[in-house]
């Protein structure tokens, strides 16, 4: 198994560890419910250092990009980035994507933990433009601090001005004395929050950096386990569960970093077509009543199998049961009731606006 | 952690503490640090009756689901309904406080089958 820089610090920290898609990480550490609520109401620390950066260079290198990307990464500022899709001819989601517009003739694209050389591939193999496309993952490190305590903890580790970077704008500079970080305000927790880009070589310095900054704000270390009640309390995709190569964006409720008209996209042609004849599935949230649906549980409505729950827990933060699923686009629609068979038992389901969940300040 | 003495155990990680010919169930220490935080339990209706080995309940962490199955085979006389928001006393007292159901014992014959706490503290 594959094992991050921090690995040694998970261990030492008492984190319990399991197989992520080839990554052995840290599933949690005190305990989820635990760590999920440090989160919410302080700040806490991932090592989300298995995700993948590529970095597109040369003249054209955000044409390229563009070419690839649902969403118009052209409009990027420097210094700015963007959440998007990337699809396949079919209008599948390959994987979605955060780009960073970092400095002209260099762009960089943080891809999935699981997707990183699939991505690569599949960049590599639809780049005619020739730019040049390099995979650089295992030269980075990546640490989420996520909450309301994010700035004022990462604060104290660097000179780079913090609050000025506006969500998804991003800075350049030293953390802790490590020089070449990129600080990303992104996250995945729907928290206020920091990504950082480190050199991989750098992990010995910054995490031990991270714990005693964060102590005066009670840091927590936050293993897979919350990082998937966090996202999915936000209707945050996760791929491979909630997307795949065979949603669109449109089924996926990613419309919304679909730009049909920036111009041809890989996938543009077969999403106009969907859109013009009707979405027929869409990834909506729900609340379950009385038992938490899981991956795979049919959703129904009048005792017919209309979709499936492709996530689902008990929300710590909101005491509800969540999932999220696809339904036909006619019973997408806030409050429609439906039903999900949970293990041969019909439980009582509504779809919900989404995010489930809005942070307090 | 230690395992009561007076307890007997299955290889599935449930508890049982007998009384006549009552047994009081439960999920052992080992197997609530497996689960994680347990968000969720869905317990026997009063009066079914199970054989041994057959799916008794269900436990719910926050990741996942797992079966509780019937030590021996039984009736269900009683539930633990203060479990109902207080899911997380079976982590944190899952030899007492964190009891799943009451089972009258049909045949005792079964009860021979069951781990010590030794035997079951070598496996745990």
């Amino acid at each position: 198994m594959r094992r991050t820089p921090f690995h040694e610090f998970h261990k030492e920290a008492g984190a319990r560890l399991i197989d992520f898609g080839g990554w052995e990480m840290p599933v949690q550490y005190a305990g989820i419910l635990e760590e999920h609520a440090a989160c919410r109401e302080r700040v806490g620390l991932f090592d989300v250092s298995h995700m993948g950066e590529v970095w597109f260079r040369g003249p054209k290198a955000m044409d390229a990009v563009s070419h690839l990307v649902t969403n118009d990464v052209n409009k990027l500022a420097f210094g700015q980035a963007m959440y998007t899709a990337m699809c396949n001819e079919r209008g599948g989601i390959v994987d979605d994507l955060i780009v960073y517009n970092v400095a002209p003739e260099e762009v960089l694209i943080c891809v999935n933990a699981a997707n990183r050389d699939k991505d690569y591939n599949w960049m590599v193999a639809h780049n005619p433009l020739a730019v040049d496309i390099v995979n650089e993952s295992d030269y980075y490190a990546q640490l989420a601090i996520q909450g309301r305590w994010a700035e004022a903890l990462l604060q104290t580790l660097t000179d780079v001005p913090l609050a000025p970077i506006k969500n998804y704008w991003f800075g350049t500079g030293t953390v802790a004395g490590v020089e070449g970080c990129i600080i990303a305000r992104t996250g995945y927790t729907g928290e206020d929050g920091f990504e950082v880009f480190l050199p991989a070589g750098a992990a010995d310095i910054l995490w031990p950096a991270i714990q005693a900054a964060g102590e005066p704000y009670r840091l927590a270390n936050i293993g897979l386990g919350a990082r998937d009640t966090l996202r999915l309390e936000m209707k945050y995709c996760l791929y491979g569960n909630d997307i795949n190569d065979d949603t669109t964006p449109l089924e996926g409720g990613l419309a919304w970093v679909t730009k049909l008209e920036k111009g041809d996209f890989i996938g543009r042609d077969p999403i106009v077509t969907q859109k013009a004849a009707g979405v027929p599935k869409r990834l909506v949230g729900l609340v379950v009543e009385g038992r938490i649906a899981r991956p795979h549980s049919p959703i129904l409505q009048n005792g017919v199998v209309v979709g499936e729950v492709t996530s689902g827990t008990r929300s710590p933060s909101l005491g509800l049961n969540l999932a999220i699923g696809y339904v036909p686009a006619h019973l997408a629609a806030v409050g429609t009731p439906l039903a999900i068979d949970i293990r041969g038992s019909m439980a009582p389901a509504k779809v919900a606006k989404t995010p489930f969940y809005t942070r307090p300040y | 952690m230690s395992y009561p003495a007076n307890y007997k155990y299955t290889d599935q990680h449930e508890w049982l503490s007998i009384e006549g010919d009552v047994a009081t169930v439960g999920i052992t220490h080992h197997a609530q640090d497996a689960l994680g935080d347990i968000v969720h339990v869905e317990l026997p209706a009063v009066g079914k009756t199970l054989a041994k080995g057959k799916s008794a309940c269900e436990v719910e962490s926050v990741k996942a689901v797992s079966d509780v199955y019937a030590p021996v085979s039984g009736t269900i006389t009683a539930v633990n309904t203060a479990l109902d928001g207080n899911e997380a006393v079976i982590n944190s007292d899952p030899h007492g406080g964190g009891w799943l159901f009451k089972l009258k014992i049909t045949n005792a014959a079964e009860l021979e089958g069951l781990m010590d706490a030794a035997a079951y503290a070598a496996i745990a």
